[in-house]
């Protein structure tokens, strides 16, 4: 067990209850689940890191558990339990300086510290639909929600909100816009915060602007935006919809830049890799899937048998073509060395010898890079 | 040199007869012109080896161009004809030892693996199924009732469709819409204790799409209706169907989509078909069209049976399954077909 859960990159959470980790370099997944009683109420609702080096994975359930999942050892190490069912599903789970940060649906905001019971709780509002952490001020918070406007919280204040955003403007018939934020994300380096929202919008939101509403708002296909995220490289963002549809929009203008093909259902979970090109969606398809977000093109498709609700990528290197390559590399200069020892030995034939070894190499190189060059291709 | 050749031929418009007679020359009064042909037959292979890019379509000249085609045409069919009968020869011969039949490659055989098909024996698809939506009908806790209405204002195929379906299927009423949203119908069905909502749409007059949604919160499919026959339209059809109820076949359901699929349509009947009633629903799954026929069936004798088909007949297509109940504009999605993408490789199925 240790040894799968070392090797898996992707861990997706599904409607079974199941946590399942996959393996791209090795192109298996495995299921971690306790025991062989699942049951629908340990449906997994969010999945977050329990430390900064990955090594935990927290399991947030339907029933209010929350699970610490060990990499290392790939077991469940311990059961915390946060709220009841009754209180709603968890939609944001974080981890700060030891404390563990939930938030459920009917907006309660908890901050559970170690080793005390009695929690920080913010009332977040009714109906949130996620909570997320900001990655550099790890005491930041931000929820939205149905008619629940984006809302940035410091945990050390819990009182007030730091940003409560505006609606927009009423739009041409002079009548309310409908608000319904499901996701939201802080661009590193700055203070700003980009939201998807149910009625196919992409809204970019600054706190340091004197104006609460939107600097910028894109529009993308007609279907609720489900999932959303931001890609290394910055000024673009990946969103998802309810009809399996997944774009990279462009957020200096707002356009978008292009669709990501494959889903066939809605998307559930999506997650772009912190340093490389690449984007992990899981949805009701129970297919998960990674996409180049260069050329836009699947990397890897994975059959997962459940319908999958979250999806939590490892900051490590995900495939194994990377590694590959640099081995073979190594064998071929090993050999080259061997052959140059060999002719080297061999007195009488020195120069000719030196001359093919030379050719050998390079004929040799050449192949190497055309072969990392038909990989490329074939994927 | 070709041009030269063909200058040659004759002119004359020659009728479709004496072409279509077969190549050892008749005595039909045409001798002269299939002598002329024939030399010219003889000549021509050796003028067409030359240029190797030569096709029959790049002759200008429509009647020539036709009767080259028709030549060429004849000349392939007697190979094909030589071929066959010398393969039957070599078979014959061989006897006992000659190789088995190929099996003709049809788009079924060749049909791309799919990875979701259900193992039987896997345990997390069989939880899975064990606890989804279906599970309440699955485990006998409800009994289907179904409501069956469709859109605005039907015209009278819609209609009649609509009573037969009723008839088919056991415990189902047929209700007028009267222009009500779906999403407020829902939950008044919910309330009175209906399981299933089945909507026929209608387009210039006839029924092409339907909404079948499982209550009180399962999923919803929406299907394209094609090919609707009705009961007068039947051919040899036997009496009207009784109030039994049927017992129902699910063909070729192998993926997990498919599986869904067959769940939601083995979810319309009531448990236990009445054997009495000799009477026989069927879903039959190929190439991603479901076919729905009704038959009664008699067994002659313990190996032969009859069947008579009654009842309405219609194929269906899966264009979504839509995880909730109606909701097209917020509802997620479980599956939507996206034509372009299906449209890429013609062996590739979902259900």
């Amino acid at each position: 067990m240790a040894d799968k859960s070392q090797v898996c990159s992707v861990w997706v959470g599904s409607e079974t209850g199941i946590l399942k980790g996959v393996s791209l370099s090795k192109k298996q997944a495995f299921n971690f689940c306790e025991m062989s009683c699942l049951s629908r109420d340990q449906e997994v609702c969010v999945l977050g890191w329990g430390d900064e080096h990955e090594t935990e994975v927290l399991v947030g359930s339907v029933n209010g558990t929350v699970k610490t999942f060990s990499t290392e050892k790939g077991i469940f190490t311990e059961t915390r339990q946060c709220g009841e069912s009754t209180q709603g599903r968890f939609t944001g789970i974080a981890v700060t300086d030891s404390a563990l940060i939930t938030c459920v649906e009917t907006g309660l905001l908890r901050v559970w510290k170690e080793g005390s019971t009695d929690t920080v709780e913010i009332n977040a509002g009714t109906n949130v639909c996620r909570m997320r952490q900001n990655p550099s001020q790890r005491n930041q918070v931000a929820t939205g929600g149905k008619e629940n406007g984006l809302k940035v919280w410091d945990l050390e204040r819990p009182e007030t909100p730091i940003f409560t955003s505006k609606n927009v403007r009423n739009d041409w018939l002079d009548m309310r816009v409908p608000e319904w934020v499901r996701d939201m994300s802080f661009i590193p380096d700055s203070d700003k915060i980009v939201t998807c929202t149910g009625h196919h919008q992409v809204r970019v939101y600054d706190p340091a602007s004197p104006q609460r509403r939107p600097v910028l708002e894109a529009h993308f296909g007609e279907y609720p935006l489900t999932a959303l995220s931001l890609p290394a490289n910055q000024d673009s963002v990946v969103v998802g919809n309810t009809h399996g549809e997944l774009a990279i929009l462009d957020l200096r203008k707002g356009l978008v830049r292009g669709c990501l093909k494959g889903l066939a259902g809605g998307v559930r979970g999506l997650q772009c890799h912190p340093s490389l090109p690449l984007v992990a969606t899981c949805g009701l398809d129970r297919f998960l899937r990674v996409h180049s977000l260069e050329d836009r093109s699947l990397q890897h498709k994975v059959y997962l048998k459940s319908r999958l609700n979250c999806v939590l990528l490892s900051s490590k290197d995900l495939e194994l073509s990377g590694s590959a390559v640099t081995g073979d590399v190594e064998e071929v200069k090993e050999e080259g060395g061997e052959v140059d020892e060999v002719w080297d030995t061999m007195e009488m034939i020195n120069d000719q010898a030196k001359k093919r070894a030379t050719d050998e190499e390079e004929a040799v190189v050449p192949g190497v890079e055309k072969t990392t060059k038909k990989r490329k291709v074939v994927k | 040199e070709e041009r030269a050749v063909r200058l040659d031929k004759p002119t004359k418009k020659k009728t479709k007869k004496p072409k279509k007679q077969p190549k050892p020359p008749h005595e039909n009064g045409n001798d002269s012109m299939i002598e002329k042909t024939e030399p010219e037959h003889v000549d021509a292979p050796a003028e067409f080896s030359f240029p190797p890019t030569f096709s029959v379509s790049e002759i200008k000249n429509k009647q020539r161009r036709h009767l080259m085609f028709m030549k060429l045409k004849q000349e392939k069919r007697k190979q094909k004809v030589a071929m066959k009968k010398k393969k039957k020869k070599e078979r014959d011969a061989l006897g006992d030892k000659a190789p088995p039949k190929e099996v003709p490659k049809t788009i079924e055989n060749q049909r791309v693996y799919d990875e979701t098909t259900v193992n039987p024996e896997d345990e997390e698809v069989a939880f899975d199924e064990g606890t989804d939506e279906f599970s309440a009908y699955f485990n006998r806790l409800t009994n289907p009732k179904v409501l069956i209405t469709t859109s605005d204002r039907p015209r009278g195929r819609t209609v009649r469709f609509c009573n037969q379906l009723a008839t088919v299927i056991p415990d189902a009423h047929v209700y007028y819409r009267r222009g009500l949203a779906l999403k407020k119908v829902i939950p008044q069905c919910i309330a009175r204790g209906f399981t299933y909502l089945m909507v026929i749409n209608e387009d210039r007059k006839v029924p092409n799409g339907m909404v079948l949604c499982h209550l009180p919160d399962g999923p919803t499919a929406h299907f394209k209706v094609s090919s609707v026959r009705l009961r007068k339209e039947m051919k040899r059809r036997g009496k009207d169907p009784t109030e039994h109820s049927p017992e129902v076949i699910l063909n070729n359901f192998t993926t997990r989509l498919g599986h869904s699929m067959g769940r939601l349509f083995a979810a319309l009947f009531p448990h236990d078909p009445q054997f009495v009633g000799r009477q026989v629903a069927t879903f039959h799954n190929q190439r991603d069209f479901i076919f729905f026929r009704f038959h009664r069936y008699i067994f002659k004798n313990e190996k032969r049976v009859g069947i008579q088909e009654l009842g309405p007949r219609f194929t269906l297509k899966l264009r979504s399954l839509q995880k909730g109940t109606f909701d097209s504009k917020f509802g997620e999605y479980e599956w939507v077909l996206k034509r372009h993408e299906n449209d890429v490789c013609r062996r590739r199925f979902n259900l």
